[in-house]
């Protein structure tokens, strides 16, 4: 389906990737787009890679995404925005989060991490890199970094026009509405 | 109102719409936020039953009764409730009795990928199969009028992709259904040999009419466009094959999957010049199809392991070949791991220094058996810890080999199915050591209450069970209870147990580390790099908090739970507590 966006958020458990999939659903629904989202739970969520999946247009089927579709993936952790890159389209964008979470067979020696993730994705298509954690440790939160990243990705897809207040409002508790929105312009400015 | 729902919140919606007022599960990914959404709804009776056996036998009761009914569970706990499922296709219901099978093809969390349409054919009762978030909720008010009508049962099966992706749904009027009157009726409802072969005669029956149902319901419909090209398909994966083929191909899309409409499928068939079938995991529906007479291409093209997605699709049936985007090296894994301060690592950590079987079980706790820990050697099913290492000692006895068996299970896992193993154990004269890992909560599927707990579903408060006093009414004189994060006691109780030659328990009692409601440890651990030798006693215990940079160990302290496990590892005292 060619009019039909594919955005692919992935992760690790405990970032915030659900809840930034929610609220651009919601943006997206909002705006009288047919949306469907696809969610992990279980056994995966438990420290492994976590995915969410987003697609929107006119008519949406499947409601996940096939390799070399992904139109974005934003990644909240380097090694993962590699393992995920066959998803990305070759004209796709990859919005990166510049750090790095170890997983346990790193932690135990049996590998390393992968150093130059950075340098290899840029050499490979259009990345967008951003140390989310530092923007939102700036704003005031550092738990808002999920919404940084989202700000980078309604840059980079072109939504800034959706009703991004609303969503926040409707998806995020009251005390963090502010602080959100202000992740959220700051993300957008930073991927401009 | 069109809003952005999951299978699982879309199937509680239609419970509310159907007038549904009993509703039982036991959670199991992909099912369990069914009934953590239906639990909210008032006119709603809610409840986590202690397995799903226990769950599809309050719904039967219900129906029994006159009520509208449903019961949730993943596929493998239809295994469990398959004992009432088979009898109640022949006694049939009095108010509407819906079962709702998760199955979770590509196994994202369970140790099968078991088909359960099968079941259906199987024990007889009339299937539904939706494929996206409104069909969810359309079919549960379809399954309740179906049930009604034709006395059965009626399976809802879906599947991960269905449960857990959102998608719009259009919401409607609730029907207010109440109770049926309830009459005796002896001849129905009890399965004594001399009533269940007329009920069984009378079911054959109600199956010819269901499939008469099948053939005419818009449930089961054609989209005609091209007839080179004809799919059958169902669930999820006709909305991969529309994904593929677009408007391109003729589709017999079928919502009722049981007893499948032959008429329909023949006429179909006939009038396409090639047929696909187009489904996940087993040739459910081809087999049928060939039955009839007519070829088609499915499972010889298209893989019965794992789950579909339209690139598997396309790849199998068109032999498109698409040029990706290919990482220069493979990264390293990232398996899913126990929680900082998850009170099972002390458990785990203490049973990796024995040389002893661990059979273990379903639960978080079946991550005791990844590196570094590697401490398990099987895990079956829910319940199979305590039973199974009962016979792997009972063979090594019988046939003189020596070793200790230790069976670990978790205290949801326990109420579920441990219970009766425990029973073999001290009727049978065993001789294990079986250790329940109670952390206060169901773990994996994400905090539901059990009957250990001291709430229900519906937030109340009611009786905790107290499981030392259920091991010893069981039989089990023997019973520690112990504190799994304090390293010198559980080690002690491992200790003791490898030389005992009785059976007993040792619960491992503290609460799992993302209870919000219990107590939780204050501050955080960090290194204090002048005392560290750099020795990395601390990192056997693969607390993913704790990492090696440089050479140094390094505690990240946003994710440190100051659990303080790592702080009785350190000989030289180097891990300090701050932050309380």
């Amino acid at each position: 389906m060619a009019d039909v966006k594919n955005i692919l958020f992935v992760g690790v458990g405990g970032q915030g990737i659900i809840l930034t999939s929610k609220v651009l659903s919601t943006a997206l629904v909002n705006a009288g787009y047919d949306v469907k989202m696809s969610e992990v739970h279980g056994m995966a969520q438990r420290g492994g890679s976590v995915t969410t999946q987003v697609r929107y247009g006119d008519k949406v089927y499947s409601p996940i995404i096939g390799k070399g579709q992904a139109d974005i993936i934003v990644s909240f952790e380097r090694m993962e925005a590699m393992r995920m890159l066959e998803y990305l389209k070759k004209d796709g964008v990859m919005v990166v989060n510049d750090h790095a979470i170890p997983s346990m067979p790193i932690l135990t020696g049996a590998a390393e991490y992968p150093e130059g993730i950075i340098e290899e994705l840029k050499g490979k298509v259009k990345t967008i890199v951003f140390k989310a954690a530092d923007v939102a440790r700036d704003l005031g939160n550092p738990r808002t970094q999920n919404i940084v990243l989202l700000g980078a990705l309604v840059k980079a897809i072109g939504l800034e026009s959706l009703d991004w207040d609303k969503a926040i409002e409707q998806e995020v508790k009251p005390q963090f509405v502010d602080i959100n929105k202000k992740a959220l312009q700051k993300g957008m400015e930073l991927a401009g | 109102m069109k809003k952005l729902l999951s299978g699982n919140e879309a199937i509680a919606r239609g419970a509310y719409e159907a007038g549904i007022t009993v509703a039982a599960a036991y959670p199991g990914t992909p099912s369990t936020e069914i009934l953590e959404n239906i639990g909210p709804y008032e006119g709603i009776y809610a409840e986590w039953a202690p397995n799903e056996k226990v769950a599809l036998e309050v719904a039967v009761g219900a129906s029994i009764s006159g009520a509208r009914a449903l019961a949730a569970m993943k596929h493998v706990g239809v295994n469990v409730a398959a004992d009432p499922l088979f009898t109640v296709a022949y006694t049939g219901v009095n108010g509407g009795l819906v079962l709702v099978s998760a199955d979770d093809p590509g196994l994202h969390s369970s140790q099968n990928e078991q088909d359960n349409r099968y079941y259906a054919k199987a024990a007889k009762v009339a299937m539904l199969e939706p494929s996206d978030s409104q069909e969810a909720k359309d079919f549960v008010l379809e399954a309740i009028r179906l049930s009604e009508e034709f006395d059965v049962p009626v399976l809802l099966r879906v599947t991960t992709r269905i449960c857990h992706s959102k998608g719009l749904v259009e919401f409607g009027e609730k029907e207010e259904a109440g109770i049926k009157p309830y009459e005796r009726n002896m001849g129905k409802y009890i399965a004594t040999p001399a009533n269940a072969r007329k009920l069984h005669v009378s079911l054959e029956e109600r199956l010819e009419k269901l499939e008469e149902r099948s053939n005419s319901t818009p449930l089961n419909f054609i989209e005609w466009n091209d007839k080179k090209v004809g799919i059958i398909t169902s669930g999820i994966s006709y909305q991969y094959a529309k994904e593929v083929f677009g408007d391109s191909v003729s589709y017999l899309k079928l919502g009722m999957t049981f007893p499948l409409p032959r008429k329909m499928m023949a006429e179909f068939a006939k009038q396409v010049e090639t047929l696909y079938v187009i489904e996940e995991n087993e040739p459910y529906i081809e087999e049928a199809v060939k039955v009839l007479g007519f070829d088609c291409i499915g499972k010889d093209k298209i893989p019965g392991v794992f789950e579909l997605n339209p690139d598997i699709i396309e790849r199998s049936l068109l032999g498109t070949e698409k040029e990706l985007l290919k990482p220069d090296r493979q990264m390293p894994g990232r398996p899913p791991v126990l929680c900082p301060g998850c009170p099972h690592r002390g458990l785990f950590f203490a049973l990796s220094k024995k040389d002893a079987v661990v059979t273990s079980d379903i639960g978080c706790y079946t991550l005791g058996a990844a590196p570094p820990l590697n401490a398990a050697d099987t895990c079956i099913c829910m319940g199979a810890s305590i039973s199974a290492g009962h016979g792997f000692k009972k063979a090594m006895e019988r046939n003189g080999r020596d070793g200790k068996v230790f069976a670990v299970i978790g205290d949801s896992t326990f109420f579920h199915s441990g219970l009766t193993g425990l029973m073999d154990v001290a009727y049978n004269k065993g001789n294990i050591t079986v250790i329940i890992a109670d952390n206060r909560i169901t773990g994996m599927t994400g905090h539901q209450d059990n009957p250990g707990t001291g709430k229900t579903l519906k937030g109340e408060d009611t009786v905790a069970l107290d499981i030392p006093k259920i091991c010893k009414a069981l039989g089990i004189e023997d019973v520690k209870v112990v504190n799994p994060l304090n390293l010198k006691e559980m080690r002690a109780a491992v200790n003791e147990a490898m030389k005992k030659e009785e059976p007993n328990v040792i619960v491992t009692q503290w609460p799992c580390a993302l209870i919000k409601t219990e107590p939780q440890p204050k501050g955080y651990c960090q290194v204090n790099q002048d005392k560290c030798t750099q020795c990395y006693a601390c990192m056997q215990i693969g607390c993913p908090a704790i990492s090696k940079q440089d050479g140094k160990v390094i505690i990240d302290d946003t994710m440190c739970n100051g659990c303080e496990l790592c702080t009785q590892l350190c000989a030289f005292k180097a891990i300090e507590k701050v932050g309380e």
